[in-house]
């Protein structure tokens, strides 16, 4: 009976999601802006294979230059798992953004433990940049981070 | 002209090359896609330095494209300029390919009646149509990377004894049963660079066990400027170990120094890099020994010679 409880409680107190992420595109003064690619991925600071949480990218441009084309411009997403994706993937891959800031949810099924969050923008006619930040599942305090020229704050919630 | 004489000596003798030889090198417009619609553009070119089309376009007859599924593909919009030869291939399937050129043959010297003669690539113009071994096929092939380049086909005008083109013959199988004074060398090369469509693959990396092969420990196509990368060198399938290795970034006029490092495999025959920068870099090793394949030989050359992309991290 006492664990039935407990079994209930916890179910009621695991929230739909481990924590939310939010990445900053930054707006950029040039005369030829192209919205960038960002991928969005955490990996166990203990080793092992990474989880694209988020891809952003011309997911409908066809032809002979796809909008997957330049995916390995994010390279090191493109290297540690990027390229063993199946994409588009239902629920990561998405539209590109425009500057601001958007919200990632990290999925409960994320395994409690220590990983390192990275955000990696790599735009056209512009450049690529790489910003990670520690993450422990679940998340208990806010963190934060900030690129200097393709990304803006990348910040950590527990919600 | 010092250098030229130099290098014939040194194709006649076998001996290694000094290390001022022009290099053949094979220069990838990328080595990383992430999807099998794309081609690469390769420029292919022997100079001092690394990548920088300044001396002679290679001869690109003999690239070979090996496809991760074991087939092979084909070389496409093969064009020659003056110091450099371009070609594209479509890198159709997925996995790790490796594009390139690979030689065997035998090569060197032998008199007959106290006359030079030659076995070997023909340097200088043929004699004419129908003239042995016009073709010389096995002997010479596309310039290696490195030992065996011989960098410029055509002969030197004055500083250097010119064999009788008549002396010259194209395989060991012609040499004259009279013969003496033979001094063979027995030749293998590669100089090869590799493109990873989509997730790498090793299919491509089983050692044969013939001759000097690279087998990748870290994969090539995943080189990143702060991580040192690992590459295994065999000789006839086991360790070569002590194995001296060159390792040169491109851009070499845009620096002081020529950045050269000159490296040695372990113990287990592997070599570790680690990367000063990110780049295209050009790696080289020969190795002469006494073990060659054909019984009328003395010696085997033998040289690998890759291309290798690093990217920042």
């Amino acid at each position: 009976m006492k664990k039935t409880i407990a079994i209930a409680v916890s179910m009621a107190a695991t929230p739909a999601i481990a924590g939310t992420v939010t990445v900053t595109i930054p707006r950029i003064n040039v005369a030829e802006y192209h919205v960038p690619y960002v991928a969005v991925w955490i990996e166990p600071k203990a080793g092992g294979p990474a989880r694209t949480l988020a891809l952003w990218y011309d997911v409908d441009k066809r032809g002979a230059e796809p909008g997957t084309k330049w995916l390995a411009d994010l390279r090191t997403w493109w290297r540690k798992g990027g390229r063993s994706l199946n994409l588009p993937a239902d629920g990561v891959s998405g539209a590109t953004r425009a500057p601001g800031a958007h919200r990632i949810a990290i999925p409960a099924s994320v395994k409690p433990g220590s990983y390192t969050l990275f955000v990696e923008a790599a735009r056209e006619d512009g450049g690529r940049e790489l910003v990670s930040l520690p993450l422990d599942i679940p998340t208990r305090a806010a963190a934060k981070a900030s690129g200097k020229t393709e990304l803006g704050a990348v910040s950590l919630s527990p919600r | 002209m010092i250098r030229k004489s130099l290098l014939f000596t040194v194709a006649v003798c076998g001996l290694s090359l000094p290390a001022f030889a022009h290099n053949a090198w094979l220069l990838p417009s990328t080595t990383v896609l992430s999807d099998t619609q794309q081609s690469v553009t390769v420029d292919a070119g022997t100079s001092t330095a690394p990548f920088e089309p300044n001396h002679n376009a290679m001869n690109i007859d003999g690239v070979k494209v090996w496809a991760p599924d074991g087939s092979m593909g084909t070389p496409e919009n093969p064009a020659k300029g003056r110091y450099r030869s371009t070609f594209d291939v479509k890198i159709d399937k997925p996995g790790t390919w490796r594009i390139g050129m690979e030689n065997v043959g035998i090569s060197g010297s032998f008199k007959v009646d106290g006359e030079p003669w030659m076995v070997g690539r023909r340097r200088g113009p043929p004699p004419g149509a129908g003239g042995p071994g016009a073709a010389a096929p096995g002997a010479g092939g596309p310039p290696m990377g490195g030992p065996g380049a011989g960098g410029p086909g055509a002969s030197a005008p004055g500083g250097r004894p010119r064999i009788d083109p008549s002396h010259i013959v194209a395989s060991v199988d012609e040499i004259p049963a009279n013969a003496t004074d033979i001094d063979l060398t027995e030749t293998m090369g590669r100089n090869e660079f590799f493109v990873t469509a989509g997730e790498p693959s090793e299919t491509l990396f089983k050692p044969s066990g013939k001759g000097l092969e690279f087998v990748p420990v870290t994969l090539p196509t995943d080189l990143v400027s702060n991580e040192p990368a690992q590459f295994r060198f065999l000789v006839d399938g086991l360790p070569a170990a002590g194995l001296e290795v060159e390792v040169i970034p491109g851009g070499r006029r845009y620096r002081e120094a020529d950045g050269t490092q000159k490296l040695v495999t372990d113990g287990d025959g592997v070599l570790t890099v680690t990367w000063p920068m990110a780049g295209m870099y050009w790696l080289n090793t020969s190795l002469t020994d006494s073990k060659p394949a054909n019984p009328k030989a003395s010696k085997r050359r033998m040289s690998y010679t890759a291309t290798l992309e690093v990217l920042a991290p």
